[in-house]
């Protein structure tokens, strides 16, 4: 297809409209609200439903809620997830649960913030929260091991804490 | 492809009966009685197999090819119908000709129910599929749905026929019964008696193929429990092929238990090298590690079970001290070299060898085509070769008392003297007396079979090829660090001739080759001689120059290998 170019008119060559038409916009928005936010000194409010950086949670007893069953680190689309299950003898600490993970990494250098990884977790252990501002002075430090996940997740407050009833209707019935 | 009368061929039944019957309105022929899966004698064909044989599955839990029919999963549920039979004991006809079906009013267990002539089994109706659903409903009532931390997620039949068939909520309001959890059985099993579906495989497989009775159910009802005899531990030597049965996670193998997730492993077909037998199993690997084997389906070698022994033998694989280095020995001081430059070393080294200097060990552990590019070898220094023998108790199922995967291999490509380790003196006088100057080992520690350190110190050449670091790759002049059969092709032949091959599950680490790639890039320097390039190429080269593999080919082998007389 051949796109005919229209040759400037005079006014147009002399370019004083278009100056004009521009200083025009400019004062316009010197008397409209003030947009730019005053970043860092002024942080944004993260709107709900916002998909930041994963991190792990422990439940209201303090337990890592995370069971290792991996399924994040199946459906991660990256390959960001990195999980080192307990081995044969279980995570002690993790009691009834029996399973919980060695080792958790999530390399944000790789993560994408799908949250695939929380819509899958069956244990409510792991979710995107409103972190945007990830940065690292090296590589290393942008990969989060478990203690950082945890640190940084906090304690979610399950209503449901299957486990636990699991473990107390275990112990009416003399188990 | 020739077929050769040297293959031997299972020995063809006696004909039996064929009864035609009706899966969802397809027909198919079937013998009117088949093989029982522990005894072996004719019982007759059952509803399930009927259906199996035109490839409609039929969801199963207690049933088990190769275990007594114990029928009380009714998990199988069908409606069958039979012809209609008049007072004369002829079957009624409909108006169009065809025989006249009366339905049963009542459905019938598929693995239970023997088949007759002209029967109709239907396993798609409404109410069959009405009746799966309460099954399934009923087995979910106190089942604890821990998925998220049980090792059987992924390869559950709990899971998958849920999925299938299964209800997606759940109607039971009450509380759910517990059981013990983490209760262990033996040495390597551990059983979580809440995920338990009472199939009764675990007992009948114990009772009935092991002959050791130590399981059983205690309490009734919905407390049923499986339990190991009071005070006597799980721990016969097949006790780990309960885990595989299991169609739940109740029974769970120590050495695997929360290790990986089974949908991360990669499955491939290899063969057991812990004994003669040869068992079929399938490594499960990840990102080159492997994690677990499992037996894998061959009739002609170890039906679908595998021993304790040999499943729990692979940890040397990946022992951190494994030899990685090709290295280089001049008087005491050893250097690491890499291929490149060590092979031509010792092809020199190798070529100025004088015929009858040479003797030749090769390990019954390596594969066929290893040996025989060893023996082509020994042959052109006229060596002296020998194998190791390596035995053990044997049991009466599968653990055979030739602990070498491959001494039938080794005597097929003539590496092993006859019998096997009778030449290993004569091969420590030649050193002592100073005509056998060079020594080629593969896979073995001669030290202990033999020839000391004094007498191969006297060697003027030392090669030893080896996994694992051991007395005889200290002294080696070259050390060439092989491959697990993890890690590399090839195939085996066990004690009763079963030529088998193995695949590659995982990468080799650090230099380590494939023993089969640089034996090729060392013969045809020293003996003249040039090797197939490819694995399948130099096995049907070897398959042509061995008598008893005449006619046996690398495609021939399948998956489940080729029975050849030894």
């Amino acid at each position: 297809m051949i796109v005919n170019r229209k040759k400037l008119n005079f006014l147009e060559r002399l370019y004083v409209p278009a100056v004009i038409g521009g200083f025009k916009i400019t004062i316009r928005h010197f008397f409209k609200k003030k947009v730019t936010m005053q970043y860092p000194e002024e942080k944004w409010v993260v709107p709900e439903g916002y998909r930041g950086a994963p991190y792990l949670v422990k439940d209201q007893q303090g337990r890592t809620k995370c069971v290792s069953c991996q399924l994040c680190e199946f459906v991660c689309p990256p390959k960001a997830i990195q999980i080192t299950p307990p081995g044969p003898g279980g995570l002690p600490e993790a009691g009834n649960v029996e399973k919980g993970p060695r080792e958790f990494e999530i390399n944000m250098l790789r993560c994408i913030f799908c949250g695939l990884c929380q819509e899958v977790c069956p244990e409510e252990a792991i979710f995107l929260m409103k972190d945007y501002s990830l940065n690292g002075k090296s590589r290393e430090e942008l990969i989060h091991n478990k203690e950082k996940l945890l640190a940084m997740g906090g304690v979610h407050n399950d209503k449901i804490q299957k486990w636990k009833t699991k473990a107390d209707e275990a112990r009416q019935q003399g188990l | 492809m020739s077929t050769n009368a040297k293959i031997e061929t299972p020995p063809t039944p006696a004909p039996v009966e064929k009864i035609k019957v009706k899966v969802d309105g397809r027909e198919v022929e079937v013998p009117k009685t088949m093989p029982d899966g522990v005894t072996g004698k004719p019982v007759p064909t059952t509803m399930i197999q009927a259906c199996h044989a035109i490839k409609v599955e039929v969801p199963h839990y207690c049933y088990h090819p190769r275990l007594p029919v114990a029928g009380n999963c009714r998990m199988c549920l069908v409606e069958f119908g039979t012809p209609a039979m008049g007072p004369d004991r002829k079957p009624i006809l409909n108006p169009d000709g065809t025989a006249k079906i009366l339905k049963s009013p009542r459905p019938a267990i598929a693995c239970a129910t023997p088949i007759s002539p002209g029967m109709e089994i239907y396993t798609n109706t409404p109410n069959v599929r009405f009746m799966r659903e309460g099954i399934l409903e009923f087995l979910l009532i106190n089942h604890p749905l821990d998925c998220p931390i049980c090792d059987q997620a992924g390869e559950c039949k709990l899971q998958e026929y849920s999925v299938d068939h299964g209800q997606t909520s759940s109607r039971f309001a009450e509380i759910k019964v517990h059981k013990p959890k983490r209760v262990d059985l033996g040495p390597r099993i551990i059983l979580d008696d809440e995920r338990c579906i009472l199939c009764t495989r675990c007992i009948r497989f114990t009772r009935d193929v092991v002959g050791d009775d130590a399981l059983g159910i205690v309490n009734r009802g919905s407390y049923n429990t499986i339990t190991a005899y009071p005070g006597k531990p799980f721990d016969n030597n097949y006790s780990l092929n309960t885990v595989d049965l299991c169609p739940v996670g109740a029974l769970t193998s120590k050495d695997f238990r929360f290790q990986m997730r089974v949908w991360f492993l990669k499955e491939t077909k290899s063969l057991c090298t812990s004994c003669g037998t040869g068992c079929n199993v399938v490594v499960g690997s990840r990102e080159d590690r492997m994690f677990r084997y499992k037996p894998r389906e061959n009739d002609s070698v170890n039906a679908t079970w595998m021993c304790d022994h040999g499943r729990l033998n692979y940890r040397w694989i990946h022992n951190p001290e494994r030899l990685v280095q090709v290295t280089v020995r001049n008087g005491a001081a050893a250097t690491v070299s890499d291929w490149k430059s060590a092979m031509p070393q010792l092809a020199a080294r190798l070529k100025s060898a004088a015929p009858g200097t040479v003797a030749v060990i090769g390990s019954a552990r390596q594969t066929t085509e290893e040996l025989f590019l060893l023996a082509k070898l020994a042959r052109h220094f006229q060596a002296v070769t020998d194998s190791v023998p390596r035995t053990g108790p044997a049991d009466h199922l599968l653990l055979n008392a030739d602990r070498n995967p491959n001494s039938t291999g080794a005597v097929f490509t003539g590496l092993a003297a006859t019998p096997m380790g009778s030449n290993l003196g004569k091969i420590a006088e030649g050193i002592r007396s100073g005509r056998i100057k060079t020594l080629i080992v593969f896979g073995e520690d001669v030290t202990r079979h033999g020839i000391g350190a004094d007498l191969l110190a006297r060697l003027d050449l030392l090669v030893a090829s080896d996994i694992l670091p051991n007395a005889t790759t200290k002294l080696a002049h070259f050390v060439l660090p092989g491959c697990a059969h993890v890690e590399k092709r090839g195939t085996f032949v066990n004690v009763k001739g079963h030529v088998q091959k193995f695949m590659k599950a995982i990468e080799p680490k650090g230099d380590a080759r494939a023993e089969v790639e640089f034996l090729k890039e060392l013969l045809p320097t020293v003996t003249g001689w040039t090797a197939p390039r490819s694995l399948e190429g130099l096995f049907n080269q070897m398959a042509g120059e061995i008598p008893a593999l005449q006619g046996v080919t690398w495609a021939a082998l399948g998956d489940t290998g080729v029975r050849v007389q030894i």
